[in-house]
């Protein structure tokens, strides 16, 4: 059975102001982003499942739906068979020590008045009956685990490096020992000197502790490596969802093999397919009928303007679109 | 006035520091001695007055300036000195009581409206709008006359007149500071919204907070003295400069100029070193509004 299994989640923002404000003067429905459109997966114990995509495609907003920072408009959010998309905050509340998340930005998520200790003892305060003493043993032991001495507890956050910064973040993730990780985009805010050992430090912890990770990010060599099976999102959308191996190997959705396409290979002389979108990416506002990626697929068709059925599995994989 | 962009948070100063760039704005730095000072001689007032505030001597009324009376002498023969010296223990204290309770309410209160956000922000915010557009002092004299003048009512008076002000700068912070990653993460964690805002938020509020308290104890001890001036606030016998300005202006015409100079020097000394330190305190907590008046 799925740790996390997402069914049909759909995040819409109405707009306000004088958009909105027209179009009921017209008598239309009033606009929204459809920021997501309809997304589902799962996520298995232990699993890193990678949600790919470019900025703007709706993959923060599927992560913030899932910690329950945003109300999801519609669809199943389950963790571990408990329906939460519809939870109020107080039944919420126990549940938020098995899912946790690590933030984007390790500067901007961290409180600028507290210290590393206080931030990652708070889950703690929070969510167990450790007394004052067990707390600081289990802090310490934390803080070690992601790799910072017990030197650095007591430093606040201006006071810490940017990789120190984001193990800060993991630790506070990982102090309740939770199940569900969400990382969104942990390495992109670092240098690349450091994304490699925040990388190894957290396939190690997941390892270590059978932690299941919902891995974001646009990084497709990060993304290769720590997961075990990718999810590629378009528009608010997942057009191809797939084993990591056999994605990069053969992707089949035209998005999929635009974006593996546009990966720099070190190698002048490599012969590799070329296969370039045409455009860019239209506003949510204003979605295309039928497939999201009408009007930028190089291989579209009459066909394409259909709605799009909700997806078709081909050799075991799950992948939108009319023409494969 | 507040144009903070949502830059990376700033970093609590340390106390080292802190006092390493007051001393590098000389006036500030001497301004905040001044207060220092004045607080000084509040708190030992019985002894360094040279005489009882209230004690008269037939004998020496409406005396100059000498070296016995240094301030010269009322129509009671009662000593300036000590009289503006035990003044600063009462208007040093209400407006500093008066301060410290506008900045406690207003700042929960814009707090709690500014997280919410939404149409409680809309609707709360215009019984706002309208104490603020009304002038102050008049409000500050309209209050006083309706609870009476005693000196509680004045600190509530002048109280009631400074909520606004704190309630929208915490107000507008909080706005910005509620969608800062550190507040999505302070939820993820779970933490309740009580701790969110109290916890997480509200003391990243507090350097514009500090600057507009300062510069508002100063407003403070002018509204205070004003009341006080025109009857609606302590009401003689009490020594309190305002009631000494008032008492020294009927005696202007007939030449004794020391009765409303030297209490009018107290409140203006005392009111422009909390404005320096105000000002010392903008320059110091956020660089970017330096020169910005």
């Amino acid at each position: 059975m799925p740790l996390v299994e997402v069914r049909e989640l759909q995040m819409h923002f109405p707009l306000g102001g004088l958009p909105a404000l027209l179009a009921r003067l017209r008598g239309l429905p009033a606009p929204v982003v459809r920021a997501v459109q309809s997304v589902s997966f799962d996520v298995a114990p232990g699993e890193t499942l990678a949600l790919v995509g470019e900025s703007g495609c709706g993959k923060s907003t599927v992560a913030r739906c899932l910690l329950r920072l945003l109300d999801p408009t519609a669809g199943s959010i389950r963790y571990d068979g408990t329906e939460i998309a519809t939870l109020d905050s107080d039944a919420m509340q126990p549940l938020r020590r098995n899912i946790q998340m690590v933030f984007q930005d390790p500067t901007a998520s961290l409180n600028p008045r507290l210290t590393a200790r206080r931030m990652v003892e708070e889950a703690l305060l929070l969510h167990t009956a450790l007394d004052a003493a067990d707390r600081r043993a289990r802090v310490d032991g934390v803080l070690e685990e992601v790799g910072l001495g017990r030197e650095l507890a007591d430093r606040h956050p201006h006071e810490l490096s940017g990789g120190q910064r984001q193990r800060v973040n993991i630790a506070r993730a990982i102090a309740t020992n939770p199940r569900f990780v969400v990382l969104d985009e942990p390495t992109s805010a670092l240098d690349v000197s450091l994304r490699s050992r925040i990388i190894l430090l957290l396939e190690s912890l997941r390892a270590r502790h059978g932690l299941s990770y919902l891995f974001i990010s646009h990084d497709l060599a990060t993304v290769k490596y720590l997961a075990g099976r990718v999810a590629v999102m378009y528009l608010g959308v997942i057009v191809e969802l797939a084993e990591t191996g056999e994605l990069f190997a053969r992707p089949l959705h035209p998005y999929t093999r635009a974006l593996i396409a546009a990966v720099p290979v070190p190698d002048p002389d490599s012969q590799r397919e070329r296969f370039v979108l045409e455009g860019e990416i239209p506003s949510p506002m204003e979605l295309p009928s039928g497939c999201p990626l009408r009007g930028r697929c190089p291989i579209e068709q009459p066909v394409c303007a259909e709605p799009r059925r909700s997806g078709k599995s081909r050799l075991g994989r799950y992948v939108a679109c009319h023409r494969v | 006035m507040q144009t903070s962009a949502p830059l990376a948070p700033l970093p609590p100063p340390s106390p080292s520091l802190v006092w390493r760039r007051i001393r590098r704005n000389p006036l500030s730095f001497g301004a905040l001695c001044v207060i220092g000072l004045i607080a000084l001689a509040a708190i030992f007032a019985p002894w360094i007055a040279p005489y009882p505030p209230d004690a008269t001597d037939a004998a020496a009324a409406l005396q100059s300036v000498s070296w016995r009376h240094p301030l010269g002498t009322d129509l009671y023969g009662r000593d300036q000195l000590s009289r503006i010296i035990f003044a600063a223990r009462i208007d040093l204290s209400v407006a500093f009581a008066a301060t410290a309770a506008a900045v406690v309410i207003g700042s929960l209160l814009g707090a709690i409206i500014g997280y919410r956000g939404g149409w409680v922000d809309h609707i709360a915010m215009r019984p706002v709008d309208a104490i603020m557009a009304f002038p102050a002092f008049v409000l500050a004299m309209g209050i006083t006359a309706a609870l009476g003048n005693s000196t509680v009512n004045v600190a509530i008076a002048i109280s009631i007149t400074q909520v606004p002000s704190y309630l929208r700068l915490i107000r507008g912070e909080m706005l910005r500071i509620r969608e800062m990653e550190y507040a999505d993460a302070a939820r993820t964690v779970g933490n309740p919204t009580w701790r969110i805002v109290l916890i997480h938020l509200l003391p990243n509020c507090m350097p514009p907070l500090i600057v507009q308290a300062t510069l508002a104890m100063g407003f403070a001890l002018l509204t205070m003295a004003a009341l006080s001036f025109i009857g609606l606030g302590i009401q003689p016998p009490q020594s309190e400069w305002g009631v000494m300005t008032a008492e020294g202006a009927s005696q202007i015409v007939t030449g004794e100029w020391w009765l409303f100079l030297f209490p009018g020097l107290a409140i203006m000394i005392t009111v422009l070193a909390f404005n320096l330190v105000g000002d010392g305190l903008r320059d110091f907590l956020d660089p970017r509004m330096r020169g910005i008046r």
